[in-house]
């Protein structure tokens, strides 16, 4: 039987991999991409009109927070791959800071189980650095791999003990795994509920300084420097920690680095009146941070965008600002969310926005992914410049809704998505098999 | 002070900050008319007679609660007081669950203590009953600050052009907030004294001074407000001893005199006496702590019955007025 065909046709094709940025139609058969050109015979295909639209690489998040197993009060796998995939992701990485944590085969399998059974999109699941999150001692990193794991990493806890994060970065190597560090120096953070600002000064909230997390950072950097090994740094927040990212790699450091769209869209003006839904780790910080990552993200200091979707209950959000949890959920709105704020004022290319959501993220993991370079397996995100929607409760695949975005404006829907050729997204709703 | 026209249109108060000065010197006109009234014999207006007002006082305060209560009964209203340990907060009911319980009930003003900044604010947001701001946390604790500005104005004569110095953990007192944005707004000049782990660095942005220097501080100053410092502060490495913050910045006999001999010495209290101020500074003849106590009735008369939709007047009407402008 010969593989099923599909045309895309007319669309703009945006492929930094391949420094494309141009109308084309895009052929892809069975599960690969088969060709990238003008006036691509249709012959045989079943043809999706793509004029005025942009095709990207399918989108590659870094930083998911799964909740499976044992938080699924607040997320699925089917929950939280449905909205991936509805914003565009083809792959995702699930944190390990599951009950019980991903620091043991037995639970990396079952994730890859419940995947296979209920999962809308690739998940790549991610190991603990250390047992039990506790930052002690080292998980069984080879017996991690061998479950499959990408990466490793304890965010959501910062790993405090210097010499055991040497350790780590250096064990690792053998499995060529990188290190995602949430960079926090908790004992500069304890207690803080936003960033230390003026405007936590007027709120009188406790802060979370700049240097807390620039702190960590700088030390995360300079261990991987001294140990060769292969580090991502999570979500970077603070103008200090990009400034300290760009010198380590002006000096030739193997580090990566990601940002939210939350950060580069929103600053701690958000929390103005204490609202829950802007309440996350690291915080939003000022508009001088905002602009610094901005910046970094054009000048390719900070790699990729990962959304960090960390959601929780309404019930565990309607309480007051000190008691809510940290994190936002971020699949749906995150490229909206961007071409929104950054691309529709000029701030951001189209190229380099799918360089940070889609190629570079995955050779931040060395998968072979991101690309839609011909014979690259046909993961394809289409959106849609054109379309304004406003996110609302009833919009959201995801299990929670403590989106900071809900009631804005936002221009640039995700159509059409495919993943290994197969349609997963229809006219911007996920697609029941 | 001349009578403003300016009409009361908050449904709330919540913070000093970003009211205007007309707002200010309505309140505190008002203040002064019923202070008048605290003077005679019969204390009582009837004013929110008929009106029920909520203490939700869900942090200890036995000093501003009993203000508040007393206010709420000079102007006859209806008074329900709900403390921590009367509600099933703790049995993991949210504060907003327990906001619509109260709400159910019909209230008219509901007055929050919470240790929590912004909690006070995240009530007004949905409760049809005036919320008025008793403390929260670290942010704001507005009728203090009206009564320190009420005190300033009925001893100094005046606000504008006055040096006010506030000593102490300016980080964590919802009090120097408060009066932060009433002082500035009048038009006073506030330099903010205590060592550089209890002021918040980039507080100069607000519009006033900082020093490490109580000497300095006090040099020119017509008022100086020392806070109370929680002695836990320590615990978090904010200071070395309590013995060392007292030595610094203490005002003891002594170095009273380092500032003008009419300076007027304000504490919003509970006193540490012998940490902020010395027992014979404190009962000395600059202290005018026992007014702010006196005050703190009057002006909380005032704000309840203006949220309340009063209206500016020197004897308040019998009746209360039943339009409610909600633009705040
Ligand atoms: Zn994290």
């Amino acid at each position: 039987m010969a593989p099923t065909k599909l045309l895309l046709r007319g669309g703009r094709v945006v492929d930094p991999a391949n420094r494309v940025d141009t109308t084309a139609d895009l052929l892809i058969e069975g599960e690969r991409i088969a060709a990238v050109g003008d006036r691509l015979s249709a012959s045989g295909a079943e043809v999706v009109e793509a004029d005025g639209q942009i095709v990207f690489p399918g989108f590659i998040d870094l930083h998911v927070h799964l909740r499976s197993p044992g938080r699924e009060e607040k997320e699925t796998v089917a929950t939280g791959t449905r909205a991936a995939a509805k914003g565009g992701f083809t792959t995702i990485c699930a944190m390990a800071n599951t009950e019980p944590p991903a620091d043991n085969r037995p639970v990396v399998e079952f994730l890859l189980a419940e995947a296979r059974r209920s999962a809308v999109v690739n998940v790549l699941p991610i190991g603990a650095v250390t047992k039990g999150l506790a930052g002690e001692s080292l998980a069984d990193i080879g017996e991690l791999k061998a479950a499959g794991v990408v990466a490793l990493s304890d965010d959501g806890r910062s790993i405090m003990n210097a010499h055991l994060m040497r350790r780590a970065l250096e064990y690792a190597k053998m499995f060529e795994l990188p290190i995602i560090s949430h960079a926090e120096d908790t004992t500069l953070s304890a207690g803080g509920v936003m960033h230390e600002g003026l405007v936590s000064l007027k709120q009188g909230v406790q802060g979370i300084p700049s240097t807390s997390e620039a702190v960590m950072a700088g030390r995360d950097l300079l261990l991987a420097e001294a140990t060769g090994a292969r580090l991502h740094l999570a979500h970077v927040s603070a103008r200090e920690t990009v400034d300290l990212i760009r010198a380590a790699k002006g000096r030739g450091v193997a580090v990566t680095a990601e940002v939210t769209p939350h950060h580069l869209a929103l600053t701690d003006e958000s929390l103005h009146d204490y609202a829950p839904n802007y309440k996350m780790n690291p915080p939003l910080r000022s508009e001088g941070d905002r602009a610094a990552l901005r910046a970094a993200l054009r000048d390719g200091v900070l790699d990729t965008i990962a959304t960090d979707h960390a959601p929780h209950t309404q019930a565990e959000k309607d309480r007051d600002l000190e008691a809510a949890p940290f994190g936002v959920i971020g699949l749906e709105t995150a490229v909206a969310v961007l071409l929104t704020v950054l691309v529709k004022p000029g701030l951001l290319s189209l190229t380099q926005l799918a360089a940070a959501l889609s190629w570079q993220p995955a050779r931040a993991l060395g998968i072979p992914r991101g690309t839609l370079s011909p014979g690259a397996v046909a993961d394809v995100t289409v959106v849609d410049p054109g379309r304004a929607w406003q996110a609302t409760a009833e919009t959201f695949e995801s299990k929670s809704l403590n989106s900071p975005f809900i009631g804005w404006a936002l221009h640039g829907g995700v159509t059409e998505v495919f993943l290994g050729g197969r349609r997963i997204v229809h006219t911007g709703e996920v697609v029941t098999p | 002070m001349s009578m403003s026209a300016t009409p009361w249109t908050r449904k709330d108060l919540l913070g000093l900050e970003g009211l205007s000065a007309e707002e200010l010197t309505l309140v505190l006109e008002q203040a002064k008319a019923f202070k008048e009234v605290s003077l005679r014999p019969i204390k009582k207006v009837p004013a929110l007679r008929g009106r029920t007002v909520v203490l939700f006082f869900l942090e200890p305060s036995t000093r501003t609660r009993t203000s508040f209560e007393l206010a709420a009964k000079r102007l006859s209203a209806d008074i329900l007081n709900i403390q921590a340990a009367s509600t099933s907060l703790t049995k993991g009911e949210t504060i907003m669950d327990t906001v619509r319980n109260i709400e159910a009930m019909k209230v008219d003003i509901l007055v929050i203590r919470h240790s929590v900044s912004g909690v006070p604010l995240t009530v007004a947001k949905t409760a049809a009953a005036s919320v008025i701001n008793a403390g929260d946390g670290s942010h704001e604790h507005p009728t203090q600050g009206l009564v320190d500005l009420y005190t300033i104005l009925e001893k100094k004569g005046q606000i504008a052009g006055l040096n006010v110095a506030i000593v102490g953990d300016i980080s964590h007192s919802r009090v120097a907030r408060s009066n932060l944005w009433g002082l500035t707004t009048l038009g006073a000049r506030v330099t903010l004294c205590g060592p550089p782990t209890l002021v918040p660095p980039g507080i100069e942005r607000l519009g006033v001074t900082v020093t490490y220097s109580l000497k300095e501080a006090m040099r020119e100053a017509d008022v100086v407000m020392l806070l109370r410092l929680q002695l836990e502060r320590q615990q978090q490495h904010l200071l070395p001893s309590i013995r060392e913050y007292a030595a610094l910045f203490g005002v003891n006999r002594e170095k009273l005199a380092w500032g003008k001999p009419d300076m007027i010495v304000m504490h919003p209290g509970p006193v540490n006496r012998g940490v902020e101020l010395a027992p014979d500074v404190a009962d000395g003849p600059q202290s005018v702590i026992y007014d702010q106590v006196t005050n703190g009735v009057a002006v909380r008369m005032a704000v309840l019955y203006l949220v309340s939709g009063g209206r500016p007047a020197k004897t308040p009407k019998p009746a209360p007025h039943p339009e409610r402008p909600v633009t705040a």
